[in-house]
């Protein structure tokens, strides 16, 4: 017991091995292949706007949805042992709202933005408490229950809209998806470390990660112990719901528009994707949302590093297959223990050495 | 005084009542969903307006994006007895039972936007956009352009769609053809604006030199724009990129018109009123001399585009 506390940060480490390895593996393959893939540079954009430019900046704003979802999917998986599939839905639901919002107004102000924002959060916790209602109250297979928003969600956003590609032009919109004036950073990035810093300071300051864990871990044994496992998985739908909305702002504000169908097609796969990256058991329980969060980067970096290989983006999907079926089997228990004996048996065989 | 008015608007009031009656068309449409794009949405609404009670039809209509769903309905709208039925159907294959169905039910059916893959015999007409045509009108005012070279950046629809094939074809055969023609980049965005602003983004982050942006539809044009203007890379008219898109938003009619954009190939969803007159020269006892009709479309240059081509061929909002 006293060892475990002792070695916390070495077991956060271990934990984050796989992620930490593939981005990496990812980094060098890179620096061998272009030695300036990674190199950061300045820009002056088509406002005349000095901005940051380069791949690494690519990888980094591109994954923002992604890892903002994977944070929302991490608690999810612990809580309830099963995945929300219909996140790309939701957030696609969350940001049909933000748009409704925003075009039913006059002119689209600061406030309007913040009724919008406020608007689509509220859309998104709704979808979630629609989820983890048929999750924990009606016990339904996580992955069933969200099988309905997966298959409606998408028709949902264009009733709330109408119009194929609705579309919202104003400079704060622009701001939120792209740069804020002045600021040569993405704004993507900023909105990925505001709300880790939520999840973060809600850690901190409450018990719902243990709480979580205990639900995901023994059911029976939580309830014992006072904690309502219903409640506390309603909780992380919920969560997972706001997440949505958030990735649905970013996106709808990177190119002002909403595309019903596309709006972040199939990130649910790359969300549970990066969990699973992360270390995370997907069977729930203990969790590292910071192993989810490296996971999404690794998952963006792979994508990017194919992009700028020029492999037929219909080829991606076949390669990053190869990669994902490599770092799920690393990170697999199996591998783990033979990892470990290897190492046990490299320290017998050393000690020998020293005694001989 | 009093009775002959009274007699004459009862009269009236038959005689419109009986027109309204008798001279309905029932005409069972089957189509895709309008959430499917703004060109479907576009072509939904031609349809609703030309084929409404005003102009003495009594439509039904049926979307889906599924083919199993779209002949079932069809087979339902020829048992209901409807006089026309009119069809884009989501695949081209599968269609020859229900639509000899029709036949033997005396039902003439209408094709139109894309062609099914069957016996002529089997529909009276045909009106459908050649997605080729489409193509070839953009390479034909690219090469027109003069450029001494063409590095390319060609972002495709979803691949193995009627659009993706037809506006590549042509682009590929001239790449082919020529040298000065180089196709730099080539993937596929499925018709998402923000995966075409990440292959934007990769080509110039990876320092692709290119000048010409070859967009598959409005909305992926719009995506890799957004690329070239948070790099600082001019484009349009008086740009280093040229921009080229397809279908006719009128928000992309508005870039072109602004010079942000070069050239929008049309991609025209109203048939209806084609297929309108055809019903109303058969309604006449006359026969059709054309067996498929290929919708007129153009092509819209920054150059020569006016306010009125944005107000007559641009489809949804602003």
């Amino acid at each position: 017991m006293k060892k475990q506390t002792g070695s916390g940060f070495g077991n956060a480490l271990r934990q984050l091995t796989v992620p930490l390895v593939a981005i990496a593996i990812l980094i060098v393959f890179n620096l061998i292949r272009d030695p300036a893939f990674f190199s950061v540079t300045t820009t002056v954009n088509n406002t005349g706007r000095t901005v940051l430019a380069g791949n690494l900046i690519s990888i980094i704003n591109g994954a923002s949805e992604l890892a903002i979802l994977a944070m929302g999917m991490t608690l999810v998986t612990a809580a309830s042992g099963g995945q929300d599939i219909a996140v790309g839905a939701t957030a696609a639901v969350c940001g049909s709202v933000f748009v409704k919002v925003l075009s039913s107004g006059a002119s689209i102000t600061g406030l309007s933005i913040l009724i919008a924002v406020v608007a689509c959060i509220a859309a998104g916790m709704l979808c979630g408490l629609f989820n983890g209602t048929l999750v924990s109250v009606f016990k339904i297979q996580p992955m069933i229950a969200t099988l309905i928003l997966f298959t409606c969600g998408r028709s949902i956003a264009y009733w709330i809209n109408g119009g194929a590609t609705p579309t919202v032009s104003s400079p704060i919109v622009t701001a939120i998806g792209s740069f804020i004036p002045g600021v040569p950073v993405p704004t993507p990035i900023f909105i990925v470390i505001f709300v880790g810093l939520c999840f973060g300071l809600l850690f901190r300051f409450t018990s719902i990660r243990l709480y979580m864990q205990s639900v995901g871990i023994n059911q029976r044994a939580a309830r014992l112990n006072g904690i309502n496992p219903v409640v506390i998985k309603m909780l992380a739908f919920v969560l997972l719901g706001v997440c949505c909305a958030f990735s649905g702002v970013i996106s709808v504000s990177r190119l002002s528009l909403i595309n019903h169908e596309t709006i972040l097609l199939e990130i649910e796969m790359d969300a549970i994707l990066a969990v699973a990256i992360g270390g995370n058991s997907l069977g729930g329980g203990k969790f590292r949302m910071a192993g989810s969060v490296l996971g999404a980067y690794a998952i963006q970096a792979l994508t990017t590093t194919l992009y700028a290989m020029k492999v037929p983006s219909t080829d991606i999907k076949a390669y990053k297959a190869v990669v994902i079926i490599l770092l799920v089997v690393l990170g697999s228990p199996v591998v783990k223990k033979a990892f470990a004996n290897l190492k046990l048996k490299w320290a017998q065989r050393s000690a020998k050495g020293a005694e001989a | 005084m009093k009775k002959l008015l009274a007699v004459i608007l009862c009269l009236g009031l038959m005689l419109t009542a009986s027109i309204a009656l008798a001279d309905n068309i029932t005409v069972g449409i089957i189509n895709n969903p309008p959430s499917e794009s703004g060109y479907r949405e576009a072509n939904v609404k031609d349809f609703e307006t030309v084929f409404s009670a005003e102009n003495g039809y009594t439509a039904k209509a049926f979307y889906s994006l599924k083919n199993d769903e779209q002949l079932a309905q069809a087979s339902q709208f020829i048992t209901d007895g409807v006089d026309y039925l009119l069809v884009s159907a989501a695949e081209t294959t599968g269609w020859d039972a229900v639509l000899t169905a029709a036949q033997e039910a005396g039902i003439p059916v209408f094709l139109f936007d894309r062609m099914i893959d069957c016996d002529e015999a089997l529909y009276e007409a045909a009106v459908v956009s050649d997605m080729r045509n489409q193509g070839i009108g953009a390479v034909e005012w690219l090469k027109a352009q003069g450029l001494e070279a063409y590095n390319i950046i060609h972002i495709q629809g979803a691949m193995g769609s009627d659009a993706q094939i037809g506006r590549t074809e042509p682009l590929k055969e001239q790449a082919d053809a020529d040298d000065a023609w180089k196709i730099v980049v080539q993937q596929t965005a499925t018709w998402d604006e923000a995966e075409a602003k990440n292959i934007t983004e990769a080509a110039i982050n990876s320092g692709e030199a290119f000048n010409v942006i070859y967009a598959e539809n409005d909305g992926m044009a719009r995506g890799a724009v957004a690329a070239l203007d948070e790099h600082g890379i001019t484009h349009g008219v008086n740009g280093d990129v040229i921009i080229i898109g397809f279908d006719c938003n009128r928000w992309a009619l508005r870039q072109v018109i602004l010079g942000n954009w070069n050239y929008d190939g049309q991609c025209s969803p109203f048939q209806a009123q084609v297929i309108s007159d055809m019903i109303q020269k058969l309604q006449a006892g006359e026969t059709l001399e054309t067996k498929i009709v290929i919708s007129n479309e153009r092509g819209f240059d920054a150059k020569t585009i006016t306010e009125e081509d944005i107000a007559t061929y641009g489809l949804g909002e602003e």
